[in-house]
């Protein structure tokens, strides 16, 4: 790999992207399926959730990614940074899910070090939808992608959430947004239990309350294991940027929304 | 049909270094000195928005003095390439000297082989988990690669900087030291103009994932 520096391969443009980048060097990330193939069944996450708060916005996720009837994996990620100010998480099939997460990341990231400065939220936001666009083909096949993103506005100094759907379109949502096989669920339960300008503390509660109701109702969505000491992810994204909570702060809210809803 | 005439490959040689020079020397020279977090840059600079010293990866930054647009070319492609490292492999395997590599294989194949050299010299910086496993690497307009210790200093005035950061140096000392050797060595050099304007990064040890943080012009 050299830098190619007198641009014989392609032209230097500051602002092109890294995916580009990628394919011509034929790195791209490719998942082509011959065509009638049988059926795959890889393994899929399952509930999504954010919504807005006080200081911006909240996002958690549950662990468990099954495959068929097939709990898979009972410790999967599913909600991640993409740069200092906005987050995505991500439902459908865990595989590509978590290399389109990482491209989307590693894109942020190029572009702020190239420019010099950030993507707006919604240059982030419909970069995003390119991504998932990209993904059609794929969809077809059954292997379904859908993210949510939400982010800090640095300039308009509010948190932001986007919902998408298989096609790519992009929506922002006021107040919440769900996805994945549970979402349904805790959107219902977000429906009852949402009011504007939460506190950061009651935000959490309520992010974790409402996967605890999908988990009731959803064989897809994992709730919170006590024993093995699995907690749903909930992160924060506010004006100081992302944040992760603490695990033991999660597990208390996780604690009292199990003993409310029994 | 002529015949091209006859140029000796020392003379040619020369030429083109001579020429390289020449063009290093109009611009502002940059200084990198180790300090006890981390590793420090800074140079004058008149422009707040056309920067010099910019970030490529977690723990590795770039500083370059010369002809811009060069030295841009050369900032986007080391961020191309780590980025596809990065996403290719592993965060960790993006290291300065796979870097630093890279780059003088390309000053060096473009001082030969092209219609004119590069009128650049670059800084590669890697902050490391102690002061020992930090690295400065330095490359010429011709592609010569040098593995700096302590500190550095890149642009027409870089023997004088290296001279006067070698008095003031003192190992493990605090960000604030370094940057006042960094400016009182920048400042000697400069004409009776006096500075314009400070451009300066750290990349520091620290929990943070990506190490490179500006510092504020004003606040120097």
């Amino acid at each position: 790999m050299t830098l190619d520096p007198s641009g014989q391969g392609e032209a230097i443009t500051p602002a092109e992207s890294f995916a580009a980048l990628l394919r011509s060097r034929g790195l791209g990330p490719r998942w082509d399926l011959p065509a009638g193939s049988s059926r795959l069944d890889p393994p899929e996450g399952t509930t999504v959730l954010a919504f807005r708060y006080a200081d911006g916005v909240v996002m958690a996720g549950d662990r468990r990614a099954t495959s068929g009837n097939v709990i898979a994996h009972r410790r999967v990620q599913k909600v991640f940074p993409a740069d200092q100010f906005s987050a995505v998480a991500i439902a459908g099939v865990a595989g590509i899910a978590l290399e389109l997460v990482k491209l989307f990341q590693t894109e942020l990231e190029h572009y702020e070090k190239l420019e010099g400065r950030r993507l707006s939220l919604t240059g982030k936001a419909n970069h995003l939808a390119a991504m998932v666009r990209g993904q059609l083909p794929m969809a077809f096949q059954g292997l379904v992608v859908i993210p949510l993103f939400c982010g800090y506005d640095e300039q308009e100094r509010v948190g932001r959430l986007y919902s998408y759907d298989v096609v790519g379109g992009s929506y922002e949502e006021t107040d919440y947004a769900t996805e994945g096989s549970g979402g349904r669920d805790a959107r219902l339960f977000l429906r009852g239990a949402f009011t504007p300008d939460l506190t950061e503390a009651a935000a959490i509660d309520l992010a974790v309350a409402a996967l605890v109701a999908a988990a009731e109702e959803d064989t897809g969505t994992g709730g919170p294991d006590l024993r093995r000491e699995i907690y749903p992810n909930v992160v924060t994204v506010s004006g100081s940027g992302f944040a992760e909570v603490p695990e033991d702060r999660v597990a208390a809210s996780a604690r009292t929304a199990l003993e409310r809803s029994t | 049909m002529t015949m091209p005439f006859y140029v000796p490959p020392e003379q040619l040689m020369k030429d083109r270094a001579e020429f390289a020079r020449k063009g290093i020397a109009r611009g502002k020279s940059i200084v990198a000195v180790q300090y006890r977090d981390g590793v420090l840059i800074l140079g004058e600079n008149p422009s707040g928005t056309l920067q010099k010293i910019s970030e490529i990866y977690d723990r590795v930054a770039f500083a370059g003095v010369g002809k811009y647009n060069e030295f841009e070319q050369l900032r986007i492609g080391g961020i191309r390439r780590a980025d596809l490292t990065g996403y290719a492999y592993s965060r960790e395997d993006v290291t300065a000297k796979s870097l630093a590599n890279a780059y003088a294989q390309t000053l060096g194949h473009v001082f030969t082989q092209d219609v004119k050299p590069y009128e650049v010299e670059i800084m590669v910086v890697e902050v490391g988990a102690t002061l020992a496993d930090d690295h400065i690497f330095r490359i010429t307009y011709d592609g010569t690669l040098y593995d700096e210790q302590r500190f550095s200093a890149i642009g027409g005035a870089s023997d004088a900087l290296m001279q006067r950061l070698g008095a003031a140096y003192r190992e493990g000392a605090p960000l604030e030291e370094a940057i006042g050797w960094a400016k009182a060595a920048c400042t000697s050099v400069i004409d009776e103009s006096g500075p314009v304007g400070w451009e300066a990064a750290v990349v520091e040890r620290t929990e943070r994932r990506r190490a490179f943080r500006r510092l504020d012009p004003a606040g120097l």
